[in-house]
């Protein structure tokens, strides 16, 4: 046969070849987007678009990112007034979700599916297809041995087949088309690696497949939750909510539960241990209530919906007595400042009789005061020594007129006047009451906490688990497997030969670790040596 | 043993693997010098063996597939320059293997004084990675893949990481937060760290290739290499530093990829989402795609050899931004230690 069949019998890869310059002579309209599609499906393009892509994400670790800490890019914005905006013009802030950065992806993916479909081609062929060919001259081959026997060509070829037959290598022998009369073999070993290559690659696409469904399909909501109090899963019972550009409100699974208890336990230097959200669960509005202790790692799973607990702080319960003596019991969810879980608390009162009340302090877990200007502190996150600091106002609220109003902060104070001074807060430990100057009275009841949760549902996780799968696997055949060839031709010596004398020429070609080759080349030599028996070329029978 | 005697033990024996690793590394350059010296006077030996690799790699080009060269292979390739013997290298070889062992009992000493597994915090990491680092290096001499000579410069990023981790990045033992407290933790951070080590390793590798390849040219143009590249004659050959260099790679590649992964698992049952983009995150993306470029660019026509070998530098270089730049000054949801 020809050259082109010793290139094919070298072939050992899929990869596609260097693309070559274009002819010079004249073409059909469709040859310019046939060069760039080869162009763009070459392993130099695709290994330019890996270092683009791993370029492209670094802006995303050292600026600030929207969806990972929406207050940080704000601050950034204060401190950099004038760069901010520009930066966000070339999403400096979202690079995750950049036109920029979906196109450096896009464009891989793209030519990672152009060559796979060529890929897929090449090794289908390879896997239905006999091993190519003996090449001609088999001493060009990087391991070759050469050698003058006199044993019977058949039977060497017989035996030289079961033995690699024995050692699972695929194995066809042939008469060789460039050699009169000769008796030749070809056969190969470790398909695996390159249908592990190509089980990596496609568990690439189904991976971007797996996340585009998690973006489109999928949704991520949060929620806080006081001890004694419950939530349904449903769109409003959310306080924030983040749904996929698809998502349908229906497929939100109907589960519910109670928050009956929240424990965290810190040690001695404050840092937290442990969390422990203890709830009751109901799968569905027909379903019974069950216990379930969810805890950091351990999310509650219904029905593809993920419960994750989040973050937590405190919640005094407090009882207002208005003027009229109407009894007016509330807990205050307050928002921990730092990790000794100092808290910023709003109590607003709008059902007291006569003039509305509010409360403006702070809840401290662990409370020290300064003797001399005192002021309060926490210096455990643990409700040690709990107490609850405020000021009082009396007015108007101004959230009658029906506008959304934030349970965390006073937002008009014009028609509230302070109760007292409305410079001296009140300091109330557990069971201790401040009795209002001009009528009623606040009393801080005891200590419960609060836990906010987040809810998942995300469809395209399992299709991104099996992908990872996928690929791991893939890669450890494709990096661990070796391809490898060997060829054994046994034609006739010359006719200045001794009659009977048989020519013995083996080679073997193998891709990667070509010394753990040497050493198996080395072995499989020795065994048709001893069936083939070499004798020096001088050597003449007596 | 009570727990603080356990763990002061544990530094004890730190400290030690430290010192072993360093006598070792002075013994394997002891090697390299009495080497170095004989070379000089086989110059021209060493001529002809630079020309040798050339052919050896215009035959390897030709067994993947590139133009047929009739290099005829049948005549074995002349005996390797004369090895010096030297009893400094393989003092050098036992000191690193006393050493390995001492570093052994350092970092499980300190698991059970922190009644955990034994890589919570950067200290406990950064131990770890250069542990592993040491013990692939050993599986590779002691299975003839590696020249122990590399060991001279193999220990040098050794000990320096094992000096930072007990400088400045120590940590007294202690419990984790609860966020890390799973065992996927210990598969995570146990692949990571496996990888890591493999990964320093390679690119240490990788730079004496690069050094290497750099003397040859010289030496082929008739040149004599001057300090460092003079170093580059007591290396193995170039062809063997990138077959170290790619067979680290490939056997770490893979068991990074599950890293990435398991974290992935761990990080949708902690926090409720699986890929977040978090710096950590992006750097250990960043990492993984690199390497995936040197797996393609030791395929592709025209990057193999020493652009191949740039890359493996640059990306066990990200590595170390993901470990100490990410950890040190970017605050993510990683920022434990
Ligand atoms: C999406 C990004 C990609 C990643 C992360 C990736 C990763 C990898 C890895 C890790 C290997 C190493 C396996 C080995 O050495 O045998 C590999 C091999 C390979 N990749 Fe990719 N790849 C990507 C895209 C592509 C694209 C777009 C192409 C098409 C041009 C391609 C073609 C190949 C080929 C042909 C091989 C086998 C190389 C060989 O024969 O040694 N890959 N890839």
């Amino acid at each position: 046969m020809t050259v082109t069949s010793d290139r094919e019998a070298t072939r050992l890869s899929t990869a596609p070849e260097p693309v070559a310059p274009a002819p010079a002579r004249r073409q059909s309209f469709l040859a310019p987007w046939r060069r760039a599609w080869r162009q763009l499906t070459s392993m130099r393009t695709a290994l330019l678009l890996l270092f683009l892509l791993a370029l492209a994400s670094v802006p995303g670790s050292f600026l600030p990112q929207r969806g990972l800490n929406p207050v940080a890019v704000k601050q950034y914005f204060a401190e950099h007034s004038t760069l901010a905006p520009v930066l966000d013009r070339v999403y400096a802030f979202d690079v995750f979700a950049a036109p920029w950065f979906a196109a450096v992806y896009l464009l891989l993916f793209v030519s990672l599916v152009g060559c796979l479909s060529s890929r897929l081609r090449l090794h289908a062929k390879a896997l239905t297809t006999a091993p190519p060919a003996v090449p001609r001259v088999l001493s060009r081959m990087p391991s070759a041995e050469r050698w003058e026997t006199d044993a019977e060509a058949g039977a060497v070829l017989e035996q030289v087949r079961t033995v690699l037959r024995r050692g699972r290598w695929r194995v066809v022998v042939r008469s060789d088309g460039g050699h009169e009369d000769a008796d030749a073999l070809s056969a190969e070993k470790g398909y695996l690696r390159e249908s592990g290559n190509l089980l990596f690659h496609i568990s690439l696409v189904v991976l971007l497949v797996g996340i585009a469904m998690g973006g489109l399909l999928g949704f991520q909501g949060t929620v806080l939750v006081k001890e004694g109090d419950g939530f349904a899963n449903t769109v409003l019972a959310y306080d924030d909510i983040k749904p996929g550009r698809r998502f349908d409100p229906s497929r939100l699974v109907p589960f519910s539960f109670e928050l009956d208890d929240f424990q965290a336990t810190y040690g001695d230097d404050g840092k937290a241990l442990t969390f422990l959200a203890q709830i009751r669960y109901a799968a569905g509005p027909a379903d019974g209530q069950r216990p379930y202790a969810l805890r950091v790692n351990h999310p509650l799973v219904v029905d593809g919906a993920k419960t994750y607990l989040l973050g937590h702080g405190y919640a005094p319960k407090v009882l207002v007595v208005d003027r009229e003596g109407n009894e007016l019991s509330q807990t205050v969810a307050c928002l921990p400042q730092g990790p000794t879980f100092l808290s910023t608390c709003t109590i607003k009162v709008p059902d007291a009789a006569g003039e509305q009340l509010a409360f403006e302090g702070v809840f401290t877990p662990t409370t020290v005061q300064d003797p001399v200007n005192g002021q309060v502190a926490s210096v455990y996150p643990a409700p040690e020594n709990p107490a609850l600091t405020v000021l009082g106002y009396r007015g108007d609220l101004g959230i009658d007129d029906g506008r959304a109003a934030s349970v965390y902060n006073l937002e008009d104070r014009t028609r509230l006047t302070p109760i007292g001074d409305g410079r001296t807060p009140q300091k109330l430990s557990p069971g201790q009451t401040w009795d209002l100057p001009g009528g009623g009275s606040l009393t801080f009841v005891e200590t419960t906490e609060w836990a906010t949760f987040q809810v998942t549902q995300d469809p395209g996780k399992v299709v991104a688990l099996v992908a990872g799968i996928g690929m791991v696997v893939g890669l450890c055949l494709s990096l661990s497997v070796r391809r490898r060839r060997v060829w054994l031709r046994l034609s006739p010596a010359g006719a200045d030969r001794p009659p009977g004398r048989t020519v013995v020429e083996i080679a073997g070609l193998a891709r990667t670790n070509s010394e753990a080759f040497a050493g198996e080349f080395a072995r499989l030599v020795d065994r048709v040596r001893s069936t083939a028996p070499p004798r020096t070329p001088s050597e003449e029978p007596a | 043993m009570s727990d603080l005697a356990l763990a002061g033990l544990s530094d004890s024996l730190l400290f030690g693997a430290v010192l072993l690793y360093t006598l070792a590394m002075l013994g394997f350059a002891g090697e390299q010098a009495s080497r170095r010296s004989h070379r000089v006077s086989a110059a021209a030996g060493e001529r002809s063996s630079a020309r040798e690799s050339a052919a050896a790699r215009t035959r390897m080009m030709a067994g993947a597939g590139g133009p047929a060269l009739a290099a005829p292979a049948a005549t074995p390739p002349p005996p390797p320059a004369q090895r010096a013997p030297s009893r400094a290298g393989a003092i050098g070889l036992a000191l690193t293997g006393i050493g390995a062992v001492v570093h052994v009992g350092s970092v499980i000493t300190r698991g059970f004084a922190a009644h955990r597994v034994p890589w919570g915090n950067m200290y406990e990491f950064s131990s770890a990675v250069a542990l592993c680092a040491v013990v692939i290096f050993l599986v590779l001499v002691a299975g003839r893949r590696a020249d122990r000579a590399l060991g001279a410069f193999v220990m040098v990023p050794v000990v320096l990481y094992l000096g930072l981790a007990g400088t400045v990045l120590y940590t007294a033992a202690g419990p984790l937060v609860p966020a890390l407290d799973s065992y996927w933790i210990k598969i995570h951070v146990f692949a990571a760290v496996l990888s890591s080590g493999a990964f320093l390793l390679s690119g240490m590798v990788a730079l004496l290739y690069l050094l290497r390849c750099r003397h040859d040219a010289q030496v082929a143009a008739g040149r004599t290499p001057r300090f460092p590249l003079s170093m580059g004659s007591a290396l193995p050959a170039a062809p063997a530093l990138d077959r170290v260099t790619y067979g680290v790679i490939a056997f770490a590649f893979p068991i990074w990829t599950f890293a990435i992964i398991a974290g992935a698992i761990w990080a949708e049952a902690a926090w409720g989402r699986y890929w977040g983009w978090d710096p950590k995150e992006t750097w250990s993306f960043i990492t993984w795609v690199l390497y995936a470029g040197y797996l393609h660019a030791r395929a592709t026509a025209g990057w193999k050899g020493t652009k191949a070998a740039w890359i493996a530098v640059a990306a066990a270089g990200a590595l170390i931004v993901d470990y100490y730049v990410v950890n040190i000054f970017v605050v993510g949801f990683h920022s434990y230690a």
